[in-house]
């Protein structure tokens, strides 16, 4: 479980987050939503600890991340996954040589065992016989994939995933949306996803924390969030003429 | 805003003082960048020192017009200047354009491709990881690099003396055996390793804190290798001031 607590972070005079408290257990795919500039991105790298917080605590299973020193971080760090928004892979290396990455350099797994780990996590996120491929070989759904497999492929208790379908088309970005699901389930990991992807928030959003210029503005589940009178959010899901429209439709045809 | 950048400097070398998370990768990752350095940058090298040594046989010889000056003495002024300036200094100064940039680029760009940042995610001490292999390998391979561009320098110089007619082999290497000390390679292997750790540490830190997109990778490649040049020229100075 991930705990934060009154998290506040300043560039400057730039106020990014204000004060933000959430709780994001395992097993559930935990949402944070909001417009560009709401501090999104700062709160998930403030989380890792990417940022240092100014002030506020980050408790992973009941350890306080920003009170940690280099060692223990260190500790923490294997415990967690990260897929980013750019993907981040090292584009020197082939698919197997990013994957089996954190095995060389943090396991004592004899070469067969770390192939064959890495053969698994492939084959869980559906790549076959891409293994020698580079990242720039591949296209970009398949990125995103092997991000995950680098992810998962040391068994972490925590997943942040960096607006995972930016880049994608609507059907393999429900993919990698199901897939991410699916391996949040199957591993109980506390997963984090970053996102303003209408889909995903309906798809994957067990827990859904909205943001809105800096603060928490509302949490809830998916279901929740269509039947939510609360006005920001309420802008931020229908900004579309389209949605908008049907929304209404919706309600003049309920009444 | 000097003394700050200088501050992070010395913070980025401090932290590449750390138990690596495992020797192996660090070593296979050294012996990747003394190949890329050193074998990549043979031909280059060996091209420029050839040529300097050939140049400044044929314009010392133009410079001395009197005949009571024996031939042998092109010998001794070029495998000496060649041993003490031309090798390191030019050669690191070549150095520092191809190796500088390449290095600066290479981390700016994994920095702004959040490759850095991954690393960190997993744990791995990126200074210790990115850098320190960089820098050990530029310190073992450059040095390298000057002595084999000395040896080409002074050949250079040789051939194009015995080309021209202007200096018998035999009394070239009379004059380079004459004049020879060893306090002079000793000098310019002072030179070749503080000058590789600038090139690799200064490039590496222009790189490492690169901040925004593409055009900013370019602007930090072109510091790295303009701080580099200026450092190389001002060390030589110190050295030879404080040695000679």
């Amino acid at each position: 479980m991930i705990e934060v607590r009154n998290i506040i972070k300043s560039f400057d005079q730039n106020h990014v987050l204000k004060d933000i408290s959430a709780t994001f257990k395992p097993g559930k795919t935990n949402l944070i939503i909001g417009a560009s500039g709401s501090g999104k991105t700062v709160f998930l790298k403030c989380m890792v600890g990417l940022f240092e917080v100014d002030a506020g605590a980050i408790l992973y299973d009941e350890r306080n991340f920003s009170e940690l020193g280099p060692k223990q971080r260190k500790e923490i760090r294997k415990e967690i996954g990260m897929l980013f928004q750019g993907n981040a892979l090292f584009d020197s290396m082939s698919v197997e040589e990013n994957v089996i990455f954190p095995l060389n350099m943090f396991t004592k797994m004899n070469q067969k065992e770390k192939l064959e780990r890495v053969n698994f996590c492939l084959e869980r996120v559906n790549l076959k016989g891409v293994n020698k491929l580079f990242p720039s070989e591949i296209s970009g759904g398949m990125q995103k994939r092997v991000g995950i497999a680098r992810a998962i492929v040391q068994n972490p208790k925590y997943l942040f995933c960096d607006e995972p379908n930016s880049g994608l088309d609507p059907k393999t970005a429900i993919l990698i949306d199901n897939l991410i699901k699916e391996i949040t389930v199957e591993y109980n990991i506390t997963t984090i996803v970053n996102t303003h992807d209408m889909n995903s928030v309906m798809e994957i959003g067990d827990h859904i924390v909205h943001l809105h210029n800096g603060e928490k503005n509302w949490e809830g589940s998916n279901k929740e969030v269509l039947t939510s009178s609360n006005k920001e959010l309420h802008g931020f899901i229908f900004a579309s003429d389209f949605l908008k429209e049907a929304l209404l439709s919706d309600k003049s045809k309920k009444s | 805003m000097f003394l700050k950048q200088f501050g992070r400097y010395l913070l980025l070398l401090k932290s590449l003082f750390v138990k690596p998370e495992n020797i192996n990768i660090y070593w296979k990752e050294m012996l990747r960048q003394m190949t890329d350095i050193g074998i990549g940058s043979l031909g280059i090298v060996a091209i420029i020192s050839i040529f300097l040594g050939a140049v400044t046989t044929v314009q010392t010889a133009y410079q001395l017009v009197s005949s009571l000056i024996p031939k042998s003495v092109i010998g001794s002024i070029v495998s000496d200047s060649t041993i003490l300036e031309l090798a390191p200094t030019i050669t690191s100064l070549v150095l520092a354009g191809k190796i500088g940039s390449s290095m600066a680029s290479e981390l700016g760009t994994m920095r702004i491709t959040e490759q850095i940042d991954a690393l960190e995610i997993m744990g791995v001490n990126t200074p210790a990881y990115l850098i320190g292999p960089k820098i050990l390998a530029a310190v073992i391979i450059i040095p390298c690099l000057i002595i084999l561009a000395s040896f080409m320098g002074i050949y250079g110089g040789l051939v194009a003396g015995q080309l021209s007619g202007i200096v018998a082999t035999e009394e070239f290497v009379l004059g380079a055996r004459d004049t020879f000390r060893g306090f002079s390679v000793f000098l310019c292997l002072v030179k070749s390793v503080t000058f590789a750790f600038i090139i690799s540490s200064v490039a590496a830190f222009n790189g490492y804190y690169t901040s925004g997109g593409a055009l900013e990778v370019g602007q930090s490649s072109t510091r790295a290798v303009v701080y580099c040049c200026i450092l190389i020229l001002f060390s030589d100075y110190m050295i030879a001031d404080l040695l000679i």
